[in-house]
């Protein structure tokens, strides 16, 4: 009842109601206050923060990486290219369901586990919105699929990037080496400003030797983005500095004939000038093709690569390390001359076996009976005839021979502008207390005078003891890179060697032209009808020691333990122009296997495509015919040639 | 009631009085209100014009929201306030039987229901319901003796908090929050007691764990999340505040100048047109800008208050009350949330942001101050 009496009061009402719009404006003004601190706050005493995050935002600081040097061989021919590649990149941001996109992707194009495997590692180091790449080298087939489904594949791209390729495929895998991604443990090597657009770089041979020439420097641009990372427009650009070309000494045509020449033996063969010490062939068979390993070889492939027995990876001219036989003899003959321990006179007898004083071990000879009564050095370099050898050997010593071999070269790494060359064993007292903490036996001296025993050593490295002895003592560093950009490369040379009276490299290269071409020469199968001289000495080493007395029977030794068949030469011999060292693995006789494939190189560099020689070679004219008994049929099959120990 | 009726019939004819009619008066204008809410609605345009990346289409779609809101402002403005306090009731019945339906007709949109479809045409009954919602509640109270006893707080809690839960519900946070706000206003001008107040404070505060784990959605748990800490999820669901974080203070005092914003032109900033345009103005025009906007709003609310005050009826003032309070929520929130002060809710910037549904309630609500501010004046002060 009380309520109904009570009435409305507008002037009390207008009082509380006014009250409370004074409340609620202070309230709101403190309200508004709060949020003017809130904006004033942000944009004047953070401003300098949110300005740099802003333009972080926006402005992205992109490297433009420049194009990878070409390769060309001495003619021009080009070895290494840089082609367009397709790559299909994913930007998570923008896929959305990424188990969904890469499951459409591989109803539709054909990606196997590795590549996703590989793909979530790279996905693991990126930045927003960067491009991840998942498969290479899409073909245009797979390029259209990917275009049709595009409207369902969100933050898929095509991308172009250049990518090595070479043009000659296996050909020069092992000359070049080949160029791959960078892995996580060479970008930490790397620097990683001039890296931080390249994908690539070389992981061996020239290619990794010159990668500096080769990569060029990075260039820069400031872009600005959008939220979605599209490039809007660039503030300002510095041009990257593109890698220099590089032509090298290697010519397709003399590797071409090389590659063939060995057919489907393991093997090596390396071509120099020895005028400048240019490789002009550099091969190892079997060979592989190094586009594989540009974007990334499959693991199914780089195992059957890995273990194939016959280790197309292995680089048989740098890295093979083969006894050289008696392709070191005539060098040795130039150490006896030059130590006065034997002139060109001296004779030794011959049985057929070689014995130590106070030593009941026979040592033989490869030829049973041996080479008639007694041999001079000229007999036993054409024949080579082990006892004179063994008989040199002796009156050397270890230590001398040691010395004079390694002024050519051997037992050291060549220096050669590749990677993973390896130098070879030249042994000495010295070597074996320290190496192996024994004693050096007189009969190891025996073994290392015919290019056996501890004695080991590269394709490469006897090349350019072959190139030392036909430069008449020097001794050039092989290089395979002539031109970096318009820059000549240095070739460095070792001081000449000396010898006690030059006109014995007279005498052991005109023995060693004996041995193409004279009649009891053991390689005059490749000299009969040659219209140049050649230089050279056969070899053979052996792969297994055989016990006193016992035969070698090829036919009965498995394949792979079969003698290494070997051969050094020169040609023209009277100037020479090309050296070639050829190690046929298993190969058994110097004479049949290795130097018809010199034969043939030398033939590929010094003849035209007619069969002529070129200009400027030195040929066998008539007027100017040594005395060199001509070649008769009766002598095609090549003699046998073996050690025995 | 009766009370009421005998002052509306009072001889109002002294000649001073029909005097003070003006031209304003006449059309149902406050030529004050309306010289803000131009100046408000063309600053506003031409912000859209750099938010919506110089769509001249979105301008032209805008500039027809404003055109309609003006025109729905002065339809309002013309009607008598006595009809409009008797419709009240019946206008909160409607709106609460459609937003009773919503969940039952409703249309789907990004994982709620909030719109109606009739006869092909869409609207948000719960947009309706934030001046439907105070129209009640002013009418309610304003027949009540003020202030309020307890019983009639509690009808009124329950006008307000029926249909807030049910549109809450929908969901849709930011309308429930400006509903509720916009009911209570009403009741904390009738003259709430202190005591009451202090006593709803303290309910809050103790509901808040509970609110936490039963009442607010996942998403809405995480927004408040991400507000406190947006660096946790930088690319996800921190990505908006921190850009507009960044857009703002990019912005410095003076601004990146009109159209050069690169957070909104460069699409870092994402609802650069709608709710987040004050980033895209904070950006652009600085901190002088900001000044200047919050300074027109202080003016509208001063206006609006003025109208308020010089009101002739209880339930004028109180609706009058609500409507310029409930305007310094949406300010507030959206500016708030948009620095990262308050968690993200769906509230536009009044009058700036891009929209229409929410700008004709707000002008409708300013034609109701526009019909309060110039209904005849009888008593007087």
């Amino acid at each position: 009842m009380a309520e109904r009496l009570t009435l409305k009061d507008p002037y009390k009402e207008m009082r509380i109601f006014r009250v409370r719009i004074l409340v609620s404006a202070v309230v709101i003004l403190t309200l508004f206050g709060v949020l003017l601190y809130r904006y004033a706050d942000l944009q004047v005493r953070q401003y300098e923060k949110y300005r740099t995050e802003s333009d972080r935002n926006r402005v992205q600081l992109q490297p433009i990486p420049p194009r990878r040097g070409l390769i060309y061989d001495r003619n021009g021919l080009l070895l290494a290219d840089n082609v367009p590649s397709y790559s299909l990149d994913i930007i998570k941001e923008r896929a959305g369901d990424l188990e969904k996109t890469l499951d459409i992707l591989r109803s539709i194009l054909q990606i196997d586990d590795d590549d996703v495997e590989k793909f979530r590692d790279r996905l693991k180091d990126r930045r927003p919105y960067q491009p991840v790449p998942l498969k290479f080298r899409l073909t245009e087939e797979e390029i259209a699929v990917l275009a049709i489904n595009r409207f369902r594949l969100p933050g898929v791209e095509v991308d172009a990037e250049l990518v090595r390729s070479y043009p000659q495929g296996a050909l020069f895998a092992h000359a070049l080496g080949y160029v791959g991604r960078i892995s996580e443990g060479e970008l930490k090597r790397l620097d990683p400003v001039n890296y931080s657009g390249t994908h690539y770089m070389g992981k061996i041979g020239v290619e990794r030797y010159y990668e500096e020439a080769l990569h060029g420097k990075v260039g820069y641009q400031n872009v600005e983005t959008n939220a979605r990372g599209r490039v809007l427009r660039i503030l300002e650009r510095t041009d990257p500095i593109p890698g220099q070309d590089i032509q090298v000494y290697l010519d397709a045509h003399v590797q071409q004939v090389a590659q063939e020449a060995l057919t489907e033996h393991l093997g090596a063969v390396v071509a120099i000038d020895p005028q400048t010490g240019g490789v002009i062939a550099l091969v190892s068979n079997p060979s592989f093709d190094p586009n594989l390993f540009v974007t990334g070889i499959s693991k199914a492939a780089y195992k059957e690569l890995r273990d194939s027995p016959s280790m197309p990876l292995y680089n048989r001219a740098l890295q093979g390390q083969y006894p050289p036989g008696s392709t070191v003899k005539p060098i040795y003959a130039l150490a006896g001359l030059h130590y006065g321990v034997v002139t060109p006179s001296t004779r030794v007898p011959d049985p057929g076996w070689y014995q130590l004083p106070n030593d009941s071990r026979f040592y033989r000879d490869w030829k049973r009976g041996g080479h008639g009564g007694s041999v001079d050095l000229r007999q036993a370099v054409v024949e080579s005839c082990d006892v004179y050898f063994y008989d040199l050997a002796r009156k050397l010593t270890i230590d001398r021979m040691h010395d004079f071999m390694t002024e050519f070269g051997l037992g050291a790494a060549t220096g050669i502008d590749n990677t993973n060359e390896r130098g070879g064993l030249m042994p000495s007292r010295e070597w074996k207390r320290s190496a192996r903490k024994m004693a050096w036996f007189p009969g190891e001296t025996l073994s290392v005078g015919i290019g056996q025993g501890y004695m080991l050593a590269t394709p490469v490295q006897l090349a350019v003891a072959a190139a030392t002895l036909a430069n008449r003592g020097e001794r050039f560093e092989p290089r395979l890179v002539q031109k970096v950009g318009d820059e000549p490369v240095h070739v460095p040379a070792a001081p000449r060697i000396q010898v006690s009276n030059p006109a014995d490299w007279d005498v052991i290269i005109d023995a060693m032209e004996a041995v193409a071409h004279s009649e009891r020469g053991t390689a005059k199968g490749i000299g009969r009808d040659s219209l140049y001289h050649i230089a050279g000495k056969t070899g053979s080493a052996q792969v297994v020691g055989y016990a006193q007395g016992i035969k070698y029977d090829a036919s009965a030794v498995a394949k792979n333990k079969r003698d290494h068949a070997l051969f050094i030469g020169f040609a023209p011999a009277e100037n020479p122009q090309i050296v070639v060292a050829v190690v046929v693995e298993n190969g058994e006789h110097g004479a049949s296997m290795a130097a018809p494939i010199a034969r043939k190189v030398f033939d590929a560099y010094l003849l035209d495509a007619e069969g002529r020689l070129r200009d400027g070679v030195q040929g066998i004219a008539p007027q100017n015919v040594r005395k060199i008994a001509p070649p008769s049929p009766a002598d095609d099959v090549p003699e046998e040639e073996q050690q025995l120990e | 009631m009766k009370y009421g009726e005998f002052v509306r019939r009072m001889p109002t004819g002294t000649a001073e009085l029909r005097q003070r009619r003006g031209l304003w008066e006449r059309l149902h204008i406050d030529p004050w209100l309306l010289m803000l809410l131009l100046a408000l609605t063309t600053f506003g345009l031409v912000v859209l014009y750099s938010a919506s990346g110089r769509s001249i289409d979105t301008l032209y779609r805008q500039g027809r929201f404003f055109l309609i809101a003006y025109c729905v402002m002065f339809v309002v403005a013309q009607f008598d306030l006595e009809r409009i306090k008797r419709l009240a009731p019946w206008a909160y019945l409607g709106g609460f039987i459609l937003i009773a339906l919503v969940p039952l007709l409703g249309t789907h949109a990004k994982g709620a229901r909030r719109w109606l479809n009739i006869g092909g045409f869409q609207f948000q009954p719960s947009e309706v319901m934030k001046l439907v919602v105070p129209m009640a509640l002013a009418w309610y109270l304003s027949a009540r003796i003020l202030p309020p006893r307890f019983k009639h707080v509690l009808v009124a809690l329950a006008l307000i908090f029926v249909p807030t839960l049910l549109i809450a519900a929908q969901p849709d946070l930011g309308t429930s929050i400006l509903i509720a706000a916009s009911g209570c206003f009403v009741l904390f001008l009738a003259g709430l007691h202190w005591g009451y107040l202090a006593g709803a404070v303290a309910v809050l505060l103790a509901a808040a764990y509970p609110m936490w784990h039963f009442v607010l959605h996942d998403y809405q748990q995480q927004r408040i999340l991400t507000m406190l800490d947006p660096e946790q999820d930088k690319l996800g669901a921190g990505w908006n505040i921190i850009q507009s974080k960044t857009a703002i203070g990019s912005g410095g005092f003076a601004g990146k100048g009109w159209l050069h914003g690169t957070q909104s032109h460069l699409d870092f900033l994402p609802e650069g047109h709608t709710d987040f345009i004050i980033a895209v103005l904070s950006e652009e025009w600085g901190l002088r800008g900001v000044m200047v906007l919050l300074a027109v709003y202080c003016l509208v609310i001063a206006r609006g208050m003025w109208i308020a005050v010089h009101a002739q009826h209880c339930f004028g003032r109180l609706l009058a009350g609500s409507v310029v309070l409930t305007f310094c929520v949406y300010v507030f929130v959206n500016m708030g949330m948009v620095s990262g002060l308050l968690p993200v809710v769906g509230v536009p910037l009044p009058l700036i942001s891009q929209g229409g549904t929410a700008l004709v309630t707000l002008m409708v609500g300013f034609g109701l101050l526009m019909a309060i501010a110039t209904e005849k004046r009888i008593l007087i002060q």
